[in-house]
């Protein structure tokens, strides 16, 4: 069975189709890559993904682990293993960063029916994880994301990504706004979260990232369509190449 | 003056007030109450034509008639808002309870006793300040509380004495589920250089009743001093407090005002700078559900230059409850160099709470520099769904948000029991507002 799949998904915003039907297979352990010039349907997807409730699903399904994706809220997919890394990570005045992802990983336990973790367990597992984002410690004790610099919010989504440990991680641009060396940090912190159980969805305007996360799967959305889907190497055809001469392509189905 | 129909307005005051003339105290309240009865008989209750009351609904107070204080005891445990270490004095409907309250161990010179007591051993400090500040003139309330005191709290602290302890009042209203009227009072008059820490708090005993506080508080020269006051009378009750503070030079006033129960709930505070480098930190927080009204209404008046005023006062809604803030700034002439400052800050949780936010700005000198802000809104949306991508049940990323628009003011609170227990009592309130957002 696959992690998630999604099949002839029609998404509209205010009546607007953004998303055309899209098929889409993710296995267990796979890195896919979508790409696609501003304006494709490449954030809009992710944004589905995660459970934001202002897209209208016209047509077609997700099944993510055998179930209907659609019919769970947010926060469950959440439990269920999904993370969103955001584009835009949101600032949380007066809460604090270990206290967010403490009550998130609480939630992601109680869910299972484990017990709530130890603080002296939850502090060695954050000054752990912390390491692999390279994140500055007074960072945990500040509100979330508030005076963070672009480059720490990103780094900072990654943390909460160690943390969680979830088996599907979406990254919505995550590389947007990076400057090499931010770029490399979070890519090590990706590479190294890279497990036979886990998946990735990177999500990108840049085939720079795929340099430093080589995917098993690239497909190409253009105007709410994945209209090709290839190994690694496709991504350096774009970088050569744009997206121009994909944009008259045929819709075609994508997939492992 | 046509005071017959002044009369009928505050006719179900009759009883009470009567009762208070012929309840024994000391020549100095006696005299006190009289010129209180005056002031309240000439005023009448105020009503929404006055500007000062617009926003305010008063429903039922003119009709209904409220029991006058009874010496009894209080039915609801106080332990668990002891602050620990804390000097403690409580009165049950403004009458002080000797057995419950504990002053022991306090530095020589200092004074903390209930106010009967004082006019006889402090008789010269409490008569040149008691009723010196609060305003008998303009306040129906606070004319109200000067006519029928029966007690209250009386602070003294000497020049130079930095109190460690901080000094508990606690206020229980409407004992025994009564529909008890009390007028507390606190009196606080701190001498140069003297620093202390004063947490007041106004309980609930069941009663629908109505509580009239009025607290002066004086600081002279290089005084500090940090008040905390908390306002959790019943749900059924009305509370209409004043309160006075005027600064001398580099004195410093700081204070947190939490209000969370009363179906009415008013303060009127005023602020006096009234020597250089007097500072003046306004911190509040309210936070009502269903048809819950607060209202705070401040003064902070800056009469000498070089003076700090901050006010950071804000607001959690549900139900279809009401807030008002008034914020006046008044900056004298002679005020230069002044920093005022005002944020009135807002968070509506449904779709039937009301907010009026009345900021006003009177600027009489031209070196100064002041600002104020004002916003009402609802929660950030993305902020909620940020916290749920990661796992976080709606209700409870609401509640999170919340607690943090409060924590603001919370964390400023200096003692820390308190802080945290404030921050429980939150928790619990929201929780139960989640599960009714528009009935809360």
């Amino acid at each position: 069975m696959s992690l998630l799949e999604l099949k002839n998904l029609h998404v509209s915003v205010d009546g607007t189709e953004i998303l055309k039907g899209i098929d889409l297979t993710v296995n267990a352990g796979e890195v896919h890559a979508i790409m696609g010039p501003n304006g494709s349907g490449k954030s809009t997807l992710a944004s589905v993904l995660a459970g934001r409730e202002e897209y209208e699903i016209t047509d077609g399904e997700i099944i993510y682990e055998g179930q209907d994706l659609l019919e769970l809220d947010a926060e469950t997919r959440a439990r269920e293993g999904l993370f969103l890394a955001f584009q835009y990570p949101v600032e949380i005045p007066g809460v604090s960063n270990t206290y967010f992802l403490r009550a998130a990983l609480n939630a992601i336990r109680s869910h299972r029916g484990e017990d709530e973790i130890d603080a002296m367990d939850f502090l060695a597992l954050v000054r752990d994880k912390m390491k692999l984002v390279k994140l500055d410690e007074s960072l945990l004790k500040r509100p979330v994301n508030e005076g963070f610099s672009g480059g720490e919010k990103k780094r900072n989504e990654i943390f909460h990504l160690a943390v969680l440990e979830p088996k599907l991680a979406i990254l919505d641009e995550t590389d947007s706004g990076l400057d090499i060396d931010a770029l490399k940090i979070v890519a090590d912190g990706v590479n190294s979260l890279r497990d036979p159980e886990r998946s990735f969805v990177l999500i990108t305007h840049y085939q720079r990232l795929l340099d430093y996360i080589v995917p098993d799967f690239v497909h190409v959305l253009i105007d709410g369509r994945i209209v090709r889907s290839g190994g690694s190497e496709l991504a350096l055809q774009l970088e050569d190449q744009g997206y121009e001469w994909l944009e008259t392509e045929p819709a075609q189905a994508a997939g492992a | 003056m046509t005071s017959t129909a002044l009369r009928a307005e505050t006719g179900v005051f009759d009883t009470i007030l009567q009762s208070a003339t012929h309840r024994p105290a000391p020549e100095l309240l006696q005299n006190l109450r009289e010129r209180g009865r005056d002031s309240f008989l000439a005023l009448g209750l105020p009503n929404r034509r006055q500007e000062e009351w617009r926003f305010t609904r008063l429903d039922g107070i003119g009709e209904k008639i409220f029991e006058p204080p009874d010496v009894v005891a209080a039915s609801i445990d106080i332990s668990p808002w002891r602050v620990n270490d804390a000097y403690l004095l409580v009165f049950v409907d403004g009458i002080f309870s000797p057995d419950v309250s504990e002053v022991s161990g306090l530095p020589d010179g200092v004074v903390v006793s209930n106010l009967e007591l004082a006019t006889a051993s402090e008789s010269n400090v409490v008569s040149e300040n008691l009723g010196g500040l609060a305003g008998l003139e303009g306040h129906p309330f606070a004319a109200l509380n000067t006519a029928i005191v029966a007690d209250g709290a009386f602070i003294h602290l000497p020049a130079g004495m930095e109190l460690e302890r901080p000094i508990q009042l606690v206020f229980v209203s409407g004992s025994e589920g009564r529909s008890t009227i009390s007028a507390p009072r606190i009196l606080v008059v701190a001498e140069p250089r003297s620093r202390a820490t004063v947490v007041e708090q106004h309980l609930g005993d069941g009663g629908a009743s109505l509580s009239c506080p009025v607290s002066e508080i004086v600081l002279a020269e290089g005084a500090t001093l940090d008040h905390i006051a908390v306002q959790e009378e019943e749900i059924s009750a009305n509370h209409l407090a004043v309160r006075q503070i005027r600064l001398a030079a580099a004195s410093r006033y700081s204070a947190q005002a939490v209000s969370l129960g009363g179906a009415l709930a008013r303060t009127d505070i005023g602020v006096i700078l009234d020597g250089e480098g007097a500072v003046a930190s306004l911190d509040g927080l309210c936070l009502v559900g269903g048809d819950q009204q607060a209202n705070t209404h401040l003064t902070v008046q800056h009469k000498r230059p070089h003076c700090n005023s901050h006010q950071l006062y804000k607001g959690i809604l549900a139900g279809s409850s009401r807030a008002v803030f008034t914020g006046r700034i008044i900056v004298d002439q002679d005020a230069q160099k002044t920093d005022a400052t005002q944020s009135n800050r807002n968070l509506l949780l449904s779709d039937g709470a009301t907010v009026h936010s009345n900021p006003q700005l009177e600027i009489f000198a031209d070196d100064v520099r002041c600002t104020h802000g004002s916003t009402v809104g609802r929660l950030d949306e993305e902020a909620v769904f940020y916290l749920r991508s990661r796992g976080i049940a709606r209700d409870q990323a609401i509640r999170l948000l919340t607690l943090a628009f409060a924590g603001e003011v919370l964390e400023r609170l200096p003692v820390e029991a308190l802080r945290e227990r404030l921050e429980t009592v939150i928790a619990s309130r929201l929780a139960e507002m989640a599960d009714n957002p528009e009935g809360a």
